[in-house]
């Protein structure tokens, strides 16, 4: 069946009264970033519905990204056929056929938005659903819970025939609840967490660390490739890496080993935090969970989250290792996330870091540094790009392979 | 020139040379090393084999990279052989396979494997029926070529595979190397064969370079050890150059292939039926569905093949005797000697083997000259 148009039904958004309008045009502009490749399409944001004109454009392929979006409660693509009941009985049974199976019961659902069209939706009901019923023997109708319900919508521009809903992501379009950093490592983790973060509203800028050459170019080139798979939750991402060799390794210097890690998490906060500042972004997200590891105690958290006053959201902070994992596997970034490239995580990792270090001890060695020039020479050295869904940044360079293969 | 022995070798496409010097040139880092240039090398490395698995249909991790056809069948006989000898020593193949299989073969023989080499009937084809009959409780490979080197019969594997089915431990080898691009692709890749080698150079790709396909899950040893390319399954540095241009050779040879297989099969009829009606022609090759469009093998009774090669090369037309591999040692073809073709006739084959660029004017000149020697030839003779 060549769908026409794909109609989209709004999640939670209902609800929100005065600010309707924005988070429509909110979800309008996400929806048009994460189908910015397919140049036919028109997208037509209304109060009610949203409509997706396919033109010639492939609608599989956009119904794939569309599952993808924050704040759609679900949609239905559809077949447009001019207003002549002919034409309509026609495609009626056609679509009914597609998934009709012996003993399958139906209803027609019409909803009629052109009052002046000659039959009224009873009328319409009545029609298709005799027809259907002589051109199907042993389809039987039924009114509550049919196994097919074919929905016709009367419009000035045409008829609208859908017999699928499929449902949507939920969530809050992506914006809507403001931005933040999200400290981006390239483990499992982080992902699922910005990804948690962008399911209610908040649009997400990543922070990634990488220390050459103690860190690879693969192991930036993954955390890139991990953001270009959170992308099309939101059409783009804006991708800040931050270099990180010269304070790693004053701190493996001059740190004991025990306060290593909680040091050098402290710092990478206070970059985080200074750059959400400067970028007017208002929390800071990031994948710890408890009890993981040495640096996700309470105490840690204590010993870490001292420098900075934004507040700092972990999504995962109560999930089981699994639960974070279906996540992953679920929005496609798992088999990424274990790609063996050693990051900045796991560099320098002492052999028994402090499982309940003390703020004091941790601000003492801290004191003994030169922090804010070490922080100045990383933040000049920063560099921020646009990453997009789909871009690919690991091996495979593909463009110029195409031409060789 | 006319070139019609392209079952012997083919002339390296142009673009496919191209890619061979560009990778050489540009992307010659090792794909094992960690650096950029390795990491571009193993990048390529891999868009390779997606490439190749794609156009066979099957995943990235069933393809191997060989250094071609002997190779690959080296390797699936004698890596079968290594890997299951404790469940047995029995192996069925065909007696005219290539020598790549059958001197395998032998040499497993002196290790103590038993080998049962089944006959063909008068038009080179292996019966199913046989492999049935072959088949013991120790048997651990059956290995049959797709298409034959010097007379094209295809070889009945769907049957082979069906008679299989109820084997599900036996290991099923098609050597494919005169059937890549043949409009076969389906037979070759049965759901039931479990090892397929192909040769790069038999499709305009660079010697030295070649493929096997290796079932999901099917065990096989090494042959090649050494640093763990392949996923250990065969080392050695990878000979990424040659690799991208079979990857793009491929990708060209089955671009349109219904269309080229048509055209080769009407030019072969072409010189099937001129040929044909010479008293004194017999022919080894069929035109129906059981042989492939692309070979043709006769005989003018009482010349000696290598005469009508040398003949025909007067001309700048380049043909065979049987195989390239028997022809400069004056033996008899294994093939015409198992469809038991009496020896005076078989050594007056020849072979001609056509590619997708062969053209019917080609075959015009061909049959012109071809009438000529034919008159030539009978009128010493007689």
């Amino acid at each position: 069946m060549r769908y026409t148009e794909i109609m989209v039904r709004y999640g939670e958004l209902s609800t929100k009264g005065k600010n309707r309008r924005a988070f429509i045009d909110r979800l309008g502009f996400n929806v048009r970033e994460t189908l910015h490749d397919f140049p036919e399409l028109v997208v037509k944001a209304n109060r009610d519905r949203m409509h997706i004109q396919l033109h010639s454009e492939d609608g599989n392929a956009v119904m794939e990204r569309l599952q993808l979006v924050f704040g759609i409660q679900n949609f239905s693509p559809s077949v447009r056929v001019e207003q002549n009941v002919e034409d309509v009985k026609e495609t009626a049974v056609k679509m009914i056929k597609e998934q009709y199976q012996e003993g399958m019961t139906f209803k027609i659902n019409t909803r009629r938005s052109d009052h002046d069209f000659k039959l009224d939706t009873n009328e319409m009901n009545d029609l298709l659903g005799g027809y259907v019923l002589r051109q199907i023997p042993g389809i039987k109708v039924k009114m509550k819970s049919p196994d097919l319900t074919l929905r016709v919508e009367v419009r000035k521009n045409g008829i609208f025939l859908s017999n699928r809903t499929i449902d949507g992501a939920g969530g809050l379009p992506v914006g809507t609840a403001g931005k933040g950093v999200l400290m981006m490592s390239g483990g499992i983790d982080s992902p699922v967490a910005g990804y948690l973060a962008m399911k209610r509203g908040v649009a997400i800028e990543m922070i990634h660390f990488f220390s050459p050459p103690y860190t690879s170019e693969q192991a930036l080139n993954k955390a890139k490739e991990l953001t270009a798979k959170l992308a099309p939750f939101t059409g783009k991402i804006k991708f800040i890496e931050v270099p990180f060799t010269e304070i790693q390794e004053t701190v493996k210097s001059d740190v004991p080993a025990g306060y290593l890690m909680t040091v050098q998490r402290r710092f990478m906060l206070r970059i985080a935090d200074l750059l959400a500042h400067k970028r007017e972004d208002l929390a800071i997200f990031n994948g710890e969970s408890l009890g993981q590891v040495a640096s996700q105690t309470l105490e840690s958290m204590v010993a870490i989250n001292d420098v900075t006053s934004l507040p700092v959201l972990r999504p995962v902070v109560s999930l089981d290792k699994n639960e974070i994992i279906d996540i992953a596997q679920k929005i496609g970034t798992f088999e990424l996330s274990v790609m063996p490239f050693e990051d900045c995580c796991t560099i320098f990792a002492p052999p028994s870091p402090k499982t309940k270090p003390r703020l004091e001890r941790a601000r003492l060695y801290e004191s003994r540094l030169d922090v804010d020039n070490l922080i100045k020479r990383a933040i000049a050295g920063i560099k921020v790009t646009e990453i997009r869904s789909g871009e690919k940044f690991l091996a495979e360079n593909s463009n110029s392979f195409a031409e060789l293969l | 020139m006319i070139y019609f022995d392209n079952s012997a070798t083919t002339k390296v496409a142009p673009e496919v040379l191209n890619t061979y010097s560009k990778v050489s040139e540009k992307i010659w880092g090792n794909p094992s090393s960690l650096h950029a240039l390795g990491e571009n090398a193993f990048g390529l490395l891999e868009q390779s084999r997606l490439q190749i698995a794609n156009l066979m249909g099957v995943a990235p991790d069933e393809i191997y990279f060989t250094s071609g056809g002997t190779e690959g069948d080296n390797w699936v006989v004698k890596g079968t052989a290594i890997e299951k000898r404790v469940y047995g020593k029995h192996i069925i193949t065909s007696s005219i396979e290539h020598p790549a299989v059958l001197n395998s073969m032998a040499q497993l023989e002196k290790l103590g494997f038993e080998v049962t080499y089944l006959p063909v009937d008068e038009y080179g084809h292996v019966s199913a029926t046989d492999v049935k009959n072959a088949l013991r409780p120790d048997t651990i490979l059956v290995s049959v070529m797709a298409v034959n080197n010097e007379v094209g019969a295809i070889q009945p594997l769907q049957q082979i595979a069906q008679v299989l089915k109820d084997h599900p431990k036996v290991h099923f080898h098609v050597d494919a190397v005169q059937a890549i691009g043949k409009g076969i692709q389906k037979l070759i890749m049965d759901e039931r064969v479990d090892f397929v080698t192909f040769s790069g150079h038999k499709f305009h790709a660079p010697r030295g370079i070649g493929f096997m396909y290796k079932k999901r899950g099917r065990k096989l040893a090494p042959l090649m050890s050494g640093g763990g390319q392949e996923k250990n399954m065969r080392s050695g540095t990878e000979n990424l150059p040659a690799i991208a241009g079979m990857a793009k050779a491929l990708r060209l040879l089955l671009t349109d292939e219904a269309a080229k297989v048509k055209r080769q099969a009407e030019i072969k009829k072409f010189i099937y039926e001129h040929v044909f009606n010479y008293p004194k022609v017999t022919m080894f090759s069929q035109l129906d569905k059981t042989f492939a469009p692309h070979i043709l093998c006769f005989t003018i009774n009482g010349v000696r093949g290598e005469t009508i090669v040398h003949a025909f090369e007067e001309h700048q037309i380049y043909l065979s005797t049987t195989s390239a591999c028997s022809s400069k040692k004056h033996l008899v073809s294994g093939t015409l000697n198992a469809m038991k073709i009496p020896e005076k006739i078989a050594t007056s084959a020849i072979r001609v083997s056509l590619d997708e660029h062969n053209t019917l004017e080609e075959a015009q000149s061909f049959v012109r000259v071809f009438d000529e020697l034919y008159q030539r030839f009978t009128k010493i003779n007689s």
